[in-house]
């Protein structure tokens, strides 16, 4: 049983990893097939600089996630904030509802329902082209929220309320208690948050296709051009460095993870 | 107690209230205005009429999806499970190395699967090695369709399955073992019924974005299986009538609350099993 189980993982693990592995082994061939493994070169590593487009892309991708995740956390938060502490029922669940919408729907429907949006506002206002990076940063901003949101409410769920109210009692603005007693403890659940929507944003596709114009590609949207035709085996390249960075990262995040539940562990025995 | 809400939390709900409405329940009506007026901006009820012809397609996308998603759970299933029983710090790594896959971008996984697929491709090679080859390959077939979807939706599936089996009580187990129960009987009363939030969550996170893609039928599929989410993509991306493109994704959006609704009715918990991620 034990023996079958582990074969078991193992396969699923194969068919997880299979197509990635064929990318990054195709990423090393010296020559442009994929088919066909004509000897081992780092070219396609080196031709990602000369590749314009695509760099272009990845700095736009960059700068989008950057954006909407920084912009959608600080609303989220403030908003998750809101919620936590809304007495009346009704509106606290109806507003967690049209918060979840964008999570809960096909991303196919979210991009072209701000889509029609967007094309109705550009007619009223007479603006052509109204498709591009206002619209992408304000799409990812909106498929954003409910992740910061859902992160960051049940750590204000966790936290006392008795300890902003002592603060004020103190002599703090609400404001000021806000940002002294009950932040530092949410902390944790608002870098969540704010990570996910970044990862969100980076790897989106099906929501930024409906909602760019033809003047701002993502890497994504790239990738899904080149797809039409041949990929060109510099963007295997482009995603194998991608892939082991995120590894890297992931490692990381689990390293101090693991460290702070040992502290924690070390202090709870105090 | 205070009664009513503070100044402070509601200025602080306030802008992402205004957001809410702005970009997402009025995108929304946008998309019944459209579907309901033709190309003038007149009230019209052509597109929705049209959609009789798209039974075929809602119909392929039903069974695709259903399909996907079955594979995933029976895939699914057993290995949250196996890795539950594992120890808790092998736990953490195997479970990020379901997750990592997903941070490669969808389409380069998927386009990867081209290649495998293909006439000259890995798989076929290694096949035709044991004799077992094809002269067509794998690509531009229903199954590889279905193959897409399962690759790519599968740790949507594990995920939260293994979230809710994680944090089984293992007393409960025992004292199932310790009161006869065989292990067939432990899993399919006890196990299984405790499980069940994230299988539920596990479904809608698989089915949704099965039935609604565009990208793997267009990729793996060839166009010769055309889904919902084809059909609405070519509506607004090159064919260029978004009455009928909003008709359509009124019909998706409809069909999905339907399906949630249904699965909603397994349980009564809604923020059980969930999202681990």
């Amino acid at each position: 049983m034990k023996i079958a189980s582990r074969i078991y993982l193992i396969l699923l693990y194969v068919f997880l990893y299979a197509p990635i592995a064929v990318l990054i082994f195709f990423s090393f061939n010296a020559g442009r097939s994929t088919a066909v493994f004509e000897g081992f070169s780092l070219k396609w590593y080196g031709e990602i600089i000369h590749d314009s487009a695509t760099l272009s892309a990845l700095q736009n991708t960059l700068v989008l996630a950057i954006l909407s995740s920084v912009i959608a956390t600080v609303i989220g938060t403030a908003a998750a904030v809101g919620i936590d502490r809304m007495r009346s029922k009704v509106l606290k669940s109806t507003t967690m509802s049209i918060t979840n919408v964008p999570m809960m729907n096909p991303d196919i429907v979210t991009g072209i329902s701000m889509m029609l949006l967007f094309v109705f506002a550009g007619k009223l206002l007479h603006v052509n082209n109204v498709l591009g990076f206002g619209t992408l940063l304000i799409a990812h901003i909106t498929f954003n929220l409910p992740y910061v949101i859902l992160n960051v409410l049940p750590k204000l769920r966790q936290t006392d309320p008795h300890l902003e109210e002592a603060a004020q009692d103190l002599g703090c603005t609400p404001f000021r208690a806000f940002f002294r007693a009950t932040l530092p403890s949410i902390m944790s659940g608002v870098f969540s948050g704010l990570i996910m929507a970044f990862t969100l944003s980076l790897d989106d596709f099906v929501i930024s296709y409906f909602v760019t114009g033809p003047n701002f590609q993502t890497l994504p949207l790239r990738i899904y051009a080149m797809t039409k035709k041949t990929v060109k085996p510099d963007m295997y390249a482009l995603s194998t460095i991608i892939f082991f960075i995120i590894l890297i990262l992931l490692i990381m995040v689990n390293i101090s993870q693991a460290r702070a539940e040992k502290k924690e562990k070390i202090h709870h025995r105090h | 107690m205070k009664k009513k809400t503070s100044f402070f939390a509601r200025t602080a709900v306030a802008p992402h209230m205004v957001w809410a409405v702005v970009f997402i329940v009025i995108p929304l009506f946008a998309v019944i205005y459209y579907a309901f007026t033709d190309a003038q901006g007149r009230f019209s009820l052509e597109s929705i009429l049209q959609l009789r012809d798209y039974i075929p397609t809602i119909g392929l996308s039903l069974w695709f999806g259903l399909l996907s998603t079955a594979i995933c759970f029976i895939l699914a299933y057993p290995f949250a499970y196996f890795l539950s029983q594992k120890k808790d710090s092998q736990q953490k790594t195997l479970i990020m190395l379901v997750m990592l896959p997903m941070w490669m971008n969808l389409l380069i996984r998927t386009y990867s699967w081209m290649l495998i697929l293909e006439r000259n491709g890995i798989l076929n090679k290694l096949l035709t090695l044991i004799g077992l080859g094809t002269p067509n390959g794998f690509l531009n077939t229903g199954g590889a369709v279905v193959l897409g979807m399962v690759y790519n939706y599968l740790p949507y599936m594990i995920l939260p399955i293994y979230s809710v089996m994680s944090k089984l009580d293992n007393n409960v187990i025992q004292a199932a073992q310790d009161l006869g129960g065989n292990r067939f009987n432990v899993l399919t009363r006890v196990i299984f019924p405790l499980s069940l939030p994230g299988v539920v969550s596990g479904i809608t996170m698989v089915f949704v974005p099965s039935v609604s893609t565009f990208y793997i039928s267009q990729k793996l599929g060839g166009g010769s299986f055309l889904l919902i989410g084809d059909a609405i993509e070519s509506q607004f991306q090159s064919v260029n009538n978004f009455n009928l493109g909003a008709s359509l994704s009124l019909i998706l959006m409809i069909l999905i609350l339907i399906s949630m609704a249904i699965m909603n009715r397994f349980t009564d918990d809604d923020d059980a099993g969930g999202l681990i991620v």
